[in-house]
C-alpha cells in the first residue's frame, strides 16, 4: 500500500462572497492548490469533490464535472455529501483510491454558497441534515440540534455556558492572524455571554457563521511525489470514518458521539499511533459544544472533562494541545461543504511551518483533523504526519 | 404529500393510540422500519406507547427556518417513553416552564405555517 502526500493545498478566503459563485470559488481553491503542489493540471486523474446543499443554494445540480472543468479538465469528477462532513469524506475517498493504487493524482476538496441567502433559508437548509421526519418536522435547526445536545452534556457532566464562552474566545483568538479567516476580531467572555440567544443554551458567539468559501488540496502517491521531486513533507498517515442514527432521538446518549468515537480509532489505528501522539488538532466546532464533543470523542479527555479544557488553557495556542488554531468553524468560518478540505489545508500549512500560528507548534509532527455531519450521525477523521 | 408508515404512526397518536415498535430483545423503534435499527431482526410488533414521558433535553429555538416563523420563539424536546424518545414542540406551556425531566404526554398537532402534523408535547 502506497504512502499518500500532500503536494499542495488551497484555500479562498472564508467569508460573505454572496456575488461569487461556487465555481468561481472552487475553481481559485483548486488552481492555488495546483500552483502550491506544482502538479500539472492534466495529471490529475479523479477530483473529489465535497458540496452540501448547491441544489438549494445555487439550484446547480451536478456540480463535480462542472468544478472540473473550471480548472480545466475532463477527468472523472465525482460530488460527495455527506452534510457538513463532505469534504472529509471526498479527501477520505482520494486517499483510498490512491492507497488502492488505482490513482497517483487525485484533487480533493469542497466548496458551498451560502450567504446569497436569507438566515431563514439558510436555517431551513442547513436543517436539512437532520431527520425529516422525527426532527426537522418538530422544529429542530441546526443550532437548535446541537442545543440539545448541550443541554443534554450540562445536565449529565456539569459545565455551563462561561465554559463555551472560552471556547468561543479562544477560537476568535486564533483566527486574528489567519488571512483566510471571516473573523479578525477579538472577543471577550462577557460578550459571548451577553450575544443574543440563537437556541438556548446556546447564543450567537457560540454558534458559526454563514460563510462562502471553498478548500482543495492536491494528494499524490509517494511514488509519484519521488518521481516529480515534489516538495512535500506532509503524508495523510491515517483516515477513518464512523456513522450513527441521523435522528438525536434514536442514540443511545445526546452527550458522546460514537461516530467521532469510531472514526477516530480507525483512523488511529490506521496511523499506527495514539490520542497521546497527536500534538495538534482542527475540530469540528460548528458549534461551541461541538467542540467539546469532538475532543472527548478523539480520545484526548474523559467525557465530561473536555468542557473546561479551553478555560484551563489546554486547548489555547500556548496550550499543550492546541485546538483549532485555524480559527476553526467558529471563527474561520464554515461553508459547509468545503470545511473537511479547508481543516486538511490548514493542518498542513500548520505542520509544514507556513502558517501564521505555526510559530505556537513548531515542534509538532502529528496533526488531526475532524470533520462531523450534522449532528455527528457521519465523522471523517485524518491523521497527518511531518515525515520529511 | 404523505409519509407511509409516519402518517399512520401520528395519526394514532392523536387518537390516543400511540405505539412503537419492539423487537424479541427489547429494543424500541419508531415507524417506518423495516428491521430493528439495533439488532436488524424483521420481527417488530406494535407496543403501546407508555402514557407519561420525562423530558430528556430541551431547547427554547429563537432563530427558526420559515416553516416555524410564526412560531418562534418555541421549544423543542427530547422525551423518553420508556424503551423510545421522541422530539417534539412543546406546547401549552411557557418556555420558562420546561425543564430537564418534567413528566410530559404525547399528542398532535399542527403546524400553523405549514398545515403539517407534528409532534406535540404537552407537560402533564
Amino acid at each position: 500500500m502506497t504512502g499518500v502526500r500532500v503536494a499542495g493545498v488551497g484555500l479562498t478566503e472564508f467569508g460573505r462572497h454572496p456575488e461569487r459563485t461556487g465555481r468561481d470559488m472552487f475553481a481559485e481553491a483548486a488552481l492555488a492548490a495546483r500552483t502550491d503542489s506544482s502538479v500539472p493540471v492534466e495529471d490529475v486523474e479523479e477530483i473529489n469533490y465535497g458540496n452540501f446543499m448547491g441544489s438549494l443554494a445555487e439550484r446547480q445540480g451536478h456540480q463535480a464535472p462542472l468544478m472540473a472543468e473550471m480548472i480545466g479538465s475532463r477527468c472523472s469528477a465525482t460530488r460527495y455529501e455527506e452534510a457538513c462532513a463532505s469534504a472529509g469524506v471526498a479527501v477520505r475517498e482520494a486517499v483510498r483510491s490512491i492507497r488502492s493504487g488505482e490513482n497517483d493524482v487525485v484533487l480533493a476538496g469542497g466548496c458551498e454558497r451560502m450567504t446569497n441567502l436569507s438566515t431563514a433559508e439558510v436555517t431551513e437548509g442547513l436543517s436539512t441534515a437532520a431527520d425529516d421526519l422525527y426532527e426537522i418536522r418538530a422544529g429542530v435547526t441546526f443550532p437548535g440540534a446541537y442545543a440539545l445536545m448541550a443541554r443534554a452534556y450540562f445536565d449529565r457532566f456539569g459545565g455551563g455556558r462561561e465554559d463555551l464562552a472560552h471556547i468561543a474566545v479562544k477560537n476568535h483568538d486564533n483566527a486574528m492572524p489567519n488571512e483566510y479567516a471571516q473573523f479578525h476580531r477579538e472577543i471577550t467572555v462577557e460578550e459571548a455571554l451577553d450575544a443574543p440567544m440563537v437556541s438556548e443554551p446556546l447564543g450567537l458567539f457560540d454558534a458559526c457563521p454563514v460563510t462562502d468559501g471553498a478548500s482543495a488540496v492536491v494528494l499524490v502517491s509517494e511514488d509519484y511525489a519521488d518521481a516529480n521531486d515534489l516538495d512535500a513533507p506532509v503524508s495523510v498517515t491515517g483516515s477513518g470514518q464512523g456513522g450513527d442514527s441521523l435522528a438525536l432521538q434514536n442514540r443511545h446518549h445526546l452527550a458522546v458521539t460514537p461516530a467521532t468515537e469510531r472514526a477516530a480509532a480507525e483512523a488511529y489505528e490506521d496511523a499506527g499511533i495514539s490520542a497521546d501522539a497527536v500534538d495538534l488538532v482542527e475540530v469540528h466546532d460548528c458549534f461551541t459544544i461541538a467542540e467539546v464533543l469532538a475532543i472527548e470523542g478523539l480520545g484526548f479527555y474523559e467525557p465530561g472533562e473536555g468542557i473546561g479544557a479551553a478555560r484551563r488553557g489546554e486547548t489555547t495556542a500556548t496550550g499543550e494541545r492546541p485546538v483549532n488554531l485555524s480559527g476553526g468553524l467558529k471563527a474561520k468560518g464554515h461553508p459547509v461543504g468545503a470545511t473537511g478540505g479547508s481543516q486538511i489545508a490548514e493542518m498542513t500549512r500548520l505542520l509544514r511551518g507556513d502558517h501564521p500560528n505555526s510559530e505556537y507548534v513548531e515542534d509538532a509532527t502529528v496533526g488531526v483533523t475532524h470533520n462531523a455531519g450534522g449532528t455527528v450521525a457521519s465523522a471523517a477523521v485524518h491523521v497527518l504526519e511531518v515525515d520529511r | 404529500m404523505t409519509d407511509a408508515g409516519y402518517d399512520e404512526w401520528l395519526d394514532a397518536i392523536g387518537e390516543g393510540e400511540g405505539y412503537y415498535l419492539e423487537c424479541p430483545d427489547g429494543h424500541g423503534s419508531l415507524p417506518p422500519r423495516r428491521v430493528c435499527p439495533e439488532c436488524a431482526t424483521p420481527e417488530l410488533d406494535r407496543t403501546p406507547l407508555p402514557e407519561s414521558g420525562t423530558i430528556e433535553t430541551f431547547t427554547v429555538c429563537h432563530v427558526a427556518g420559515p416553516s416555524f416563523a410564526d412560531e418562534q420563539p418555541y421549544v423543542t424536546a427530547i422525551a423518553e417513553f420508556g424503551p423510545v424518545r421522541l422530539t417534539g414542540v412543546v406546547r401549552g406551556t411557557d418556555p420558562e416552564d420546561v425543564t430537564v425531566g418534567a413528566p410530559v404526554e404525547v399528542g398532535k398537532g399542527t403546524n400553523e405555517t405549514t398545515g403539517e402534523d407534528m409532534v406535540v408535547l404537552r407537560l402533564r
